[in-house]
């Protein structure tokens, strides 16, 4: 496989900065879109989706980067989450936002961390409500680890490794912080 | 002393929901932002989310009812619960099965959730009096008393259209002294905190001391529509009355029935409002109830969203977990 040093995921513990790893992303995104086109597919068939709240503000950022056609889309899982049950239906709930019909569309979805897989887990079920895409690419800041389920992102800003009891989240919408915390 | 409210479990989440006497404005407003994003599940292909997967819901109503069991059927479905429709009529009740029997056979079919509609006023609260822990009992219309989820469609509707309920003037005309609608959406304006609740209708159809729950007593139609935001028109309920409440149903229309002659003297940007079902030519014109001021269908289409916010509230509760703290911040008893 070719490596680019600005596609490849930085693996460290220490932690980069957003706007590099964003880069990182954007890079390796412009890398997908180019795969898609080569088998046929228009800018007009992929679109963006953030999960609500943190992957929707870095695919904002992600998106004014790139020259896509189609409006940006917002994804809230609350509905779909496998712990309903326990924890009962979140107080804020925002409706999703997916302008444009999935169905045939090359989905780019977008979150801050990937940790254990259900939050993306929960995100496909919901996809798959509007439409049968033709394929969905997950796109993550930070990739942490300790995944629960057969999930996989094929574009990660960084990859970490962190204690079960760290924490590392995004803080914003303006200004947009990486936040890492000892729970 | 603080009376215990039913309607909320020990962490002071939603468990019943009875009537609005008893929930602060804030319950309410939690019940109105949950039934924003259920408001959208219609445009998704798959017009379902699984919240409530595995869950089942019974409809019993032993009053006929179209837009209200469907409302509730359809919410409950696209939240992805079983439904059981009894129609008592054909049930063992006929039989002279009593009313509580008959729910300790449906618990013992392990059934999560009860609608309930029924002529008499406190029928749901005696219900959920006496279910398990873990069931949830709505009151879908009780006798004259209440009907908590059409006054909350009905908030749902006046919020998406005005924004905020603060300065509003809303007028309820008709048959008030029948009407629980008018009863739960008359608690619901006042707790939600509209400037001014005007209720019109003859003095036949007004019950005694209504003063007391807020709201101004008109008896002349125009002198109420004046700077009126929000008229809700109620129906006549005929099978209710007793006696000769009305000289003619053509004089009633004439003096309390909504025309376009007697809504110009409302706000030139004031919505029409309707429960249903609607007699047209006997509370409001044709042209009105088809108009653009008119709201009527889309209340019917809100009603699926509320009582999916209800039923995902009500039955999203561990029994053994503590609620997040948003939750736990609005909880409160009530007096």
């Amino acid at each position: 496989m070719k490596t680019d040093p600005h596609s490849t995921p930085a693996n460290s513990d220490t932690l980069l900065e957003l706007e590099p790893l964003l880069a990182i992303m954007h890079q390796a995104i412009e890398q997908k879109l180019h795969t898609i086109s080569t088998q046929g597919c228009s800018k007009d068939d992929v679109i963006m989706i953030g999960i609500h709240t943190g992957g929707f503000w870095i695919a904002e950022k992600l998106y004014e980067k790139l020259a896509l056609s189609t409006p940006l889309g917002s994804l809230n899982i609350s509905f779909y989450r496998d712990d309903f049950t326990k924890i009962g239906l979140h107080p804020e709930v925002k409706p999703s936002q997916l302008p444009v019909a999935l169905d045939d569309k090359h989905i780019i979805l977008v979150d801050d961390v990937l940790f254990t897989g259900r939050t993306v887990r929960a995100a496909l079920n919901e996809i798959f409500d509007y439409g049968r895409p033709a394929s969905v690419t997950l796109a993550v800041l930070f990739d942490r680890g300790g995944r629960e389920l057969p999930i996989y992102a094929e574009i990660v800003g960084q990859t970490l490794t962190l204690e079960t009891a760290q924490q590392i989240k995004l803080c914003g919408p303006s200004p947009l912080k990486i936040v890492k915390t000892d729970c | 002393m603080i009376s215990k409210n039913i309607q909320l479990d020990e962490q002071g989440r939603l468990k019943h929901f009875l009537s609005i006497e008893g929930f602060k404005r804030q319950h309410l407003i939690s019940i109105l932002d949950a039934a924003e994003p259920f408001a959208n599940v219609h445009e998704q292909a798959v017009k379902k989310v699984p919240l409530l997967r595995g869950k089942t819901i019974v409809n019993l109503f032993f009053e006929a009812s179209t837009r209200t069991r469907t409302t509730f059927e359809l919410a409950a479905k696209r939240l992805s619960a079983d439904v059981l429709n009894i129609n008592i009529n054909t049930s063992a009740t006929s039989k002279g099965e009593s009313l509580l029997d008959m729910l300790h056979n449906l618990e013992a079919m392990h059934c999560d959730m009860f609608i309930v509609r029924h002529n008499q006023s406190g029928a749901a609260h005696l219900i959920a009096q006496h279910v398990s822990p873990h069931i949830s009992v709505i009151n879908a219309g009780d006798g004259c008393h209440s009907h908590p989820s059409q006054a909350m469609l009905d908030m749902f509707t006046i919020r998406r259209h005005k924004k905020e309920f603060a300065n509003l003037i809303v007028i309820i005309v008709g048959d008030i002294l029948h009407s629980r609608v008018a009863r739960s959406q008359i608690h619901a304006l006042n707790t939600l905190g509209v400037s001014e609740v005007r209720v019109v209708a003859p003095k036949t159809l007004i019950p005694t001391q209504i003063e007391t729950l807020g709201v101004h007593v008109y008896h002349d139609m125009q002198s109420a529509l004046i700077g009126a935001d929000v008229i809700i028109m109620l129906r006549l309920q005929k099978e209710r009355m007793q006696g000769a409440l009305l000289p003619s149903e053509d004089e009633y229309y004439h003096q309390y029935g909504l025309t376009e002659q007697k809504l110009a003297y409302a706000k030139p940007d004031a919505i029409v409002m309707h429960p249903g079902p609607i007699n047209r030519g006997v509370e409001i014109a044709s042209s009105i109830a088809d108009g653009p001021q008119s709201v009527i269908l889309e209340q019917v289409t809100n009603g699926i969203a509320i009582r999916m916010a209800v039923m995902s509230q009500t039955l999203g509760r561990s029994l053994n977990i503590k609620p997040p703290k948003q939750i736990t911040a609005i909880a409160e008893e009530s007096h």
